[in-house]
């Protein structure tokens, strides 16, 4: 069907320790994506409490197709496509709302928000026609795991629960910060669009190698304690759960420190009624654990990063033109909590952050080098020698090690060859 | 209610500073232009709409007065890379207007910008809403309050890092 896939050596473009720069530039290599990722495995679209009511809707994308996450009067969420089954008009134009149906601006058509087409406008001229036939058109699966909605192209393949594989915990790990154990996505999303391809984004999530030079303005002006988690010194890991899900492991520096809520650079003593909270829904014991551990550093492949503090989600719109909605996790029953994650998210991320608009500049750069023809290759042989095994078998290496993107590309050549 | 005079003298008296403010921030000069802040200043720059609540949710910037600083002191290591290099900029500030008076007796100001943002990535277009609160404090007038309502802040935007 793909003629690229037949042309392309994907072995020849992607090494263990390096790979092609054409792989971030090529428009035929990016349509291929589209269809052997983006079309195909399972992609994060939304949360389920973005959607919380009967009714409730909101536009998110797969790639650059418009969806609409929908909670239909049953309950139950749905992942429509935003194209009217008739001229193929956008069916819904507001970014979010509460709607029974959506009624296409061209020619009247209404669909119900489970995606079925209820009526025509002048209804005959139809005589005969099945109704069934013209629905909305759906994301083919739609799975959710702890309330994170993902949907996939493929009639068939791996159930969520394979694909996420050892990155399933650590959503768990997340969930547990809410002394309920539910995240709440309510913020609303910045996006911030940069002139880069997708993949420098995806990389550098778990790019433990670059915060110590390329965040050195902000560290050294506010008394942070995350830079040094990126130092030479750290014990933090880098980790390839395979199926190129990623991680930074912070958790041995958390450990070392042994402070509750050192992982967000407070204490218990200024989150009062969130300790007690938690140590209310686990135990003391557990508690503590949790508030020392913190929560991950997550790149859940193709798209869905989880930063301690704030949720990313990386949309590809093109070749060089990719966009990261992002917000700050709001954890159920806990506003003392929540308060100060949109404080340190605002400042942190979106155009205007003090951490992302510095990684933005990075990835729009190295897209720029990267055309150029030589060298031609991108290396990402940090670490290779000294990557070892955990416990579970996945592997790990030093927080500056290249072992994520390593990890990726094993996982895209993978994707990328089998058509 | 001012007198015609009194209103003439305010509006020019405002309409300097909002040039001075607009020459500061496109020059790069950014401590004199935290000088212009009060002490209990907010810089709010709202995402989706211009009337959300940035208490509950996400504004592109929302800095109170010690994160103005930081910001400022960000962009002055010189290795905030994202303006270096810095980018240049011309902004034209215009329907600048004297709004209903303050509670507490700030004058309220708006006005539009139009900012021509030249950076590495490539030539930007940035249209805004300003609403200021100034204030007289030792004679001169200061900024207490900004908010920069962009016209596309429901949309996808590029990196903005310089003072907007
Ligand atoms: S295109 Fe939607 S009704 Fe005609
Ligand atoms: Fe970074």
């Amino acid at each position: 069907m793909n003629v690229v896939r037949r042309m392309v050596q994907w072995n020849e473009l992607i090494h263990p320790d390096r790979v092609h720069g054409s792989l971030y530039t090529d428009r035929s290599i990016f349509e291929a994506e589209l269809q052997n990722i983006w079309y195909r495995t399972w992609v994060y679209v939304g949360h389920e409490s973005e959607v919380p009511k009967a009714n409730d809707y909101v536009v998110k994308s797969i790639g650059p197709q418009s969806v609409i996450m929908t909670r239909d009067e049953q309950g139950k969420v749905n992942l429509l496509l935003n194209r009217c089954s008739h001229r193929g008009n956008q069916v819904c134009s507001y970014e979010r709302g509460n709607a029974r149906s959506f009624t296409c601006p061209f020619h009247s058509w209404t669909f119900a928000n489970d995606g079925r087409l209820v009526g025509y406008a002048f209804p005959d001229g139809y005589e005969g026609q099945d109704r069934m036939e013209l629905a909305l058109g759906r994301v083919t699966r739609v799975e959710s795991y702890r309330g994170f909605v993902f949907g996939s192209f493929a009639a068939d393949g791996p159930t969520l629960k394979e694909h996420l594989g050892g990155a399933a915990e650590t959503i768990d790990r997340l969930v547990r910060t809410s002394p309920e154990g539910e995240v709440q996505i309510t913020a609303g999303f910045l996006k911030h669009r940069v002139k880069a391809n997708w993949k420098f984004i995806l990389e550098n999530e778990c790019d433990g190698y670059h915060p110590a030079f390329v965040h050195t303005s902000i560290f050294g002006v506010a008394d942070s304690m995350i830079g040094k988690l990126y130092g030479g010194a750290s014990t933090a890991l880098t980790r390839d759960y395979g199926n190129g899900h990623t991680e930074i492991d912070l958790r041995p520096e958390f450990r070392k420190r042994d402070l509750p809520m050192s992982w967000f650079g407070t204490s218990e003593e200024r989150l009062p009624d969130y300790a007690a909270r938690m140590k209310a829904a686990y135990g003391d014991t557990a508690a503590r654990e949790i508030m020392i551990d913190g929560t991950p550093h997550v790149m859940i492949f193709p798209n869905l990063f989880i930063a301690e503090i704030q949720m990313f989600v990386i949309q590809p719109l093109g070749v060089d033109d990719s966009v990261q909605h992002v917000t700050a996790l709001q954890f159920k029953g806990a506003p003392d909590l929540n308060r100060r994650l949109r404080q340190q998210t605002m400042g942190s991320v979106g155009p205007a952050g003090f951490l992302l608009a510095d990684d933005s500049e990075m990835y729009e750069r190295c897209h720029r080098g990267v055309l150029a023809r030589n060298p031609e290759w991108v290396f990402l042989g940090r670490g290779e020698k000294r990557e070892r095994r955990d416990e579970l078998g996945f592997r790990i290496g030093h927080v500056t090690d290249e072992v994520p993107s390593r990890g990726i590309w094993a996982h895209y050549r993978k994707l990328m060859e089998t058509a | 209610m001012l007198s015609r005079e009194s209103s003439a003298t305010l509006m020019s008296a405002v309409t300097a500073f909002l040039n001075r403010e607009a020459r500061l921030q496109d020059e790069h000069q950014y401590e004199a232009w935290e000088r212009l802040w009060t002490d209990d200043g907010v810089y709010w720059v709202p995402a989706n709409g211009a009337n959300i609540d940035p208490e509950r949710e996400m504004s592109i910037i929302y800095d109170n007065r010690s994160r103005i600083a930081l910001r400022v002191r960000q962009l002055m290591t010189g290795k905030h890379f994202t303006q270096t290099p810095q980018s240049n900029l011309r902004r034209l500030v215009s329907n600048i207007e004297l709004m209903d008076e303050q509670p507490g007796g700030d004058i309220a100001v708006a006005s539009n910008s139009l900012i021509f943002e030249s950076s590495l990535r490539d030539d930007t277009l940035w249209a805004a809403r300003n609403e200021y609160r100034l204030r007289h404090v030792d004679g001169d007038l200061r900024m207490a309050y900004k908010k920069v309502v962009l016209v596309n802040n429901d949309k996808a935007i590029y990196t903005l890092s310089f003072l907007v």
